[in-house]
């Protein structure tokens, strides 16, 4: 049981665990450690790459354990939960070095007897992963995926999305943009596949809540924002937005290679929003309303770390799947996905109102936080923008709108 | 000295209730952002005295004999005592890390600790300032209450979603009883036959048979114009008669008024901005509201069922507690 409990593989790289790890035994199992076999045991399988080693100058690199740690924290938290009504949830994960298969490693788990994914994986790997598994009744979760295509031409039945889309993400800045009436934007791709889709995101959310593309340019000097100072490209870059009348500036470069080399580069002041400066994320260090601060803390204890969003979304959609298995008193995937997809389900995310799934693409509707590196300034759905079923439903794509049919 | 001052307390008082029929009591209401408690006159229905206290002051709870007011101040991880009389903080006691909502043992000892980011309950000595014991509950404890017989002590944990029944006496887990998502308030009918358990996301209020725990009622809302989400019930109180309940729904910014008999909504009254807390004056006559997003305090007749005045009180108003006398 032990060699494969959540935090194991983490205990043995940093003894100072241990603690957490016994008093975590104590406080998760008190009576009933001695009558485990009679619980039900509810697996959890958690796959992903291992995040390569960043430059030592990269100082906002996501952590080794990014998201696991989440899902780690939801596990212990159901635990608590389990121990009062004979439940006993357990984590395995399944890193996999560059190279390796992720849908190999999930037979493995699945053969093992885990149904319940969750998989911070690319779109394309998740497509995969969910397709192979489907055979098994296994059912998986998008921790960390935001493309637009997963929730629309390649959504899978089995497959649910506690990752925000790109289209919530950029609805989310959109209606803040809307409210303060800085309409007029200036959109800055960069050279990346995730930036168009980002770019292509921001555009339709413009559309829906009438905002103006003034200009579009793309961004064509380098990762300045990792580099070190060029002077030659740095003044070519200074000057880039000159004589463009917008309000803001809309940066899409999910690799964070230019967006904050942006802020306070430009000829004229202006704001930076999109992938950096004001953002709009599933969750942030600086966000505290709602309960919130007891999950930062409660984080913050646990991992060593504060919270990111890719452990937040990890972190949900450990909730989600003990929210369904303390209801149904089941671990079966079949019953899990039919009560988190029907009319009474939703669950406390610490930001007001409640997440739930929407049927039509099984994307988590959720409210989200815009935050700058330091502050947050706001949720989204902001208030004004409403909605006939909930006003979580004018954050990304709509019932009517969905390109998703699900089989 | 001590005993001058009281005769001259007691007249005063007796003069006072010559002059008008209403009892005036202290309303003491903690101010979550504002860190002090306002102190409203219920008769001049005006905040009369501002008391500075420690970070982040959440549960607010006064003494049988309504001379020591208790406060949690949650990121000091104490629980400040203060006089009322001379709005001084006495002394601070160890309640464990994060003290949120807590219960006081009608004898005025022991205080019942719901330690929020602890997973347990804290009973502590109010006297003595010694833990007694410590007995672990679900994720996020939030309300305490104590049955009316003083044998068992009723603990909600907010993420595990449970009302968990405590022995009073052994400190031991007797039952926990899985409510509704986000458990945020316990309060007992006075006869004790009923525990009413608030669930802020699930939206509802869930009546409990103490004895078998066992959920007889399960109270939902229906607020023209709202959806479901923003119905979040958190305050609950319950007349001493058990005819009537009032529960306040937060971000709908409404106390509902339930027949506690049919359990049926009869009214929705209309308060500030997210309203959080309740509570009545002893004489029942008077029911106060904490508004955490417009930083005031409703007060609604209660014989009438009508709000009769909003007042401006300290940053993020949050926990409420009536002087007994």
């Amino acid at each position: 049981m032990e060699s494969s409990f959540h935090a194991f593989a983490a205990l043995r790289r940093r003894p100072a665990l241990w603690a957490v790890f016994l008093a975590l035994c104590l406080s998760v199992f008190p009576a009933a450690w001695s009558r485990a076999q009679d619980k039900l045991s509810i697996d959890l399988g958690y796959v992903a790459y291992a995040k390569p080693t960043p430059p030592p100058y990269d100082l906002y690199a996501p952590p080794q354990d990014e998201g696991e740690k989440g899902a780690a924290l939801a596990v212990e938290t159901n635990n608590t939960t389990g121990s009062f009504i004979g439940q006993a949830y357990r984590l395995t994960e399944a890193i996999i070095p560059p190279g390796g298969s992720p849908v190999a490693a999930a037979q493995k788990l699945a053969d093992q007897g885990v149904r319940l994914f969750l998989a911070d994986l690319p779109a394309q790997d998740l497509v995969q992963l969910a397709d192979a598994l489907r055979p098994k009744g296994a059912i998986v979760f998008n921790v960390s995926a935001q493309d637009d295509a997963l929730r629309g031409p390649d959504c899978r039945a089995n497959l649910f999305h506690v990752a925000p889309s790109r289209a919530m993400l950029t609805d989310s800045l959109a209606q803040f943009l809307l409210r303060r009436q800085w309409l007029r934007a200036l959109l800055v791709t960069g050279p990346q596949k995730a930036d168009a889709d980002y770019a292509a995101a921001f555009r339709a959310s413009a559309k829906k809540f009438g905002l103006k593309i003034v200009a579009e340019k793309p961004w064509t000097f380098g990762p300045l924002a990792k580099a070190r100072s060029d002077s030659v490209t740095e003044a070519e870059a200074l000057t880039f937005a000159r004589g463009v009348d917008a309000d803001v500036i809309v940066v899409a470069d999910e690799e964070d290679d230019f967006g904050d080399y942006i802020m306070y580069r430009t000829a004229e002041p202006k704001l930076v929003t999109g992938t950096q400066g004001l953002v709009a994320a599933s969750w942030h260090a600086s966000y505290i309303a709602s309960g919130a601060e007891q999950l930062q803390s409660r984080f913050l204890r646990f991992a060593g770390r504060v919270m990111r969003p890719i452990d937040y979304q990890a972190w949900m959609a450990g909730r989600a799947i003990g929210e369904a298995a303390v209801s149904t008193k089941s671990a079966d995937p079949a019953q899990v996905a039919a009560f988190i997809l029907g009319p009474d389900f939703d669950f406390g995310v610490y930001k007001g109102l409640p997440a739930s799934f929407r049927s039509w693409d099984l994307q988590l509707r959720q409210p989200l936080v815009l935050a700058q590196p330091k502050s947050t300034v706001g949720i989204a759905p902001q208030p004004g923008f409403l909605h006939e079923r909930t006003t979580l439903d004018t954050l990304g794509v709509d019932k009517p709108e969905t390109t998703c049919h699900l089989k | 000295m001590r005993g001058v001052t009281i005769s001259a307390l007691l007249i005063g008082c007796a003069v006072c209730c010559a002059a008008c029929p209403a009892a005036a009591y202290q309303v003491y209401v903690t101010n979550e952002k504002g860190n002090s408690v306002s102190v409203i006159d219920t008769e001049k229905l005006a905040v009369t005295k501002t008391i500075k206290v420690g970070r982040r002051p959440r549960g607010v709870l006064v003494s049988p004999d309504g001379k020591e007011l208790y406060i949690c101040a949650s990121d000091d991880n104490g629980i400040q005592v203060v006089d009322t009389s001379s709005q001084k903080i006495l002394r601070t006691l160890n309640s464990g890390p994060d003290p949120e909502q807590f219960a006081l043992n009608p004898s005025g000892n022991p205080l019942y600790i719901a330690n929020e980011d602890d997973s347990q309950v804290t009973v502590l000595d109010v006297e003595k300032n010694q833990i007694v014991a410590r007995v672990p509950v679900g994720v996020e404890p939030e309300g305490m209450a104590l049955s009316p017989d003083g044998n068992v002590l009723v603990n909600t944990s907010e993420v595990t979603s449970m009302a968990h029944f405590i022995d009073a006496h052994t400190f031991k887990l007797i039952d926990s009883v899985l409510v509704d998502r986000r458990p945020r308030v316990a309060v007992f009918s006075k006869d004790g036959s009923q525990l009413w358990v608030s669930s802020e996301i699930g939206g509802t209020v869930a009546v409990i048979d103490p004895k078998a725990h066992k959920i007889i009622k399960k109270i939902k809302f229906d607020v023209p114009g709202l959806t479901r989400q923003e119905i979040q019930p958190v305050g609950v109180r319950l007349t001493s008669d058990g005819k009537t309940a009032f529960i306040a729904l937060g971000p709908a910014n409404r106390v509902a008024v339930v027949d506690a008999q049919t359990f049926e909504v009869k009214k929705y009254l209309l308060v500030g901005l997210r309203v959080w807390h309740l509570a009545l004056t002893p004489d029942e006559k008077l029911l106060f509201t904490t508004n955490g997003n417009s930083n005031d305090v409703s007060v609604i007749d209660v014989p009438a069922l009508k709000v009769l005045k909003t007042i401006p009180v300290g940053l993020a108003p949050l926990g409420v507690v009536s002087s007994p006398n």
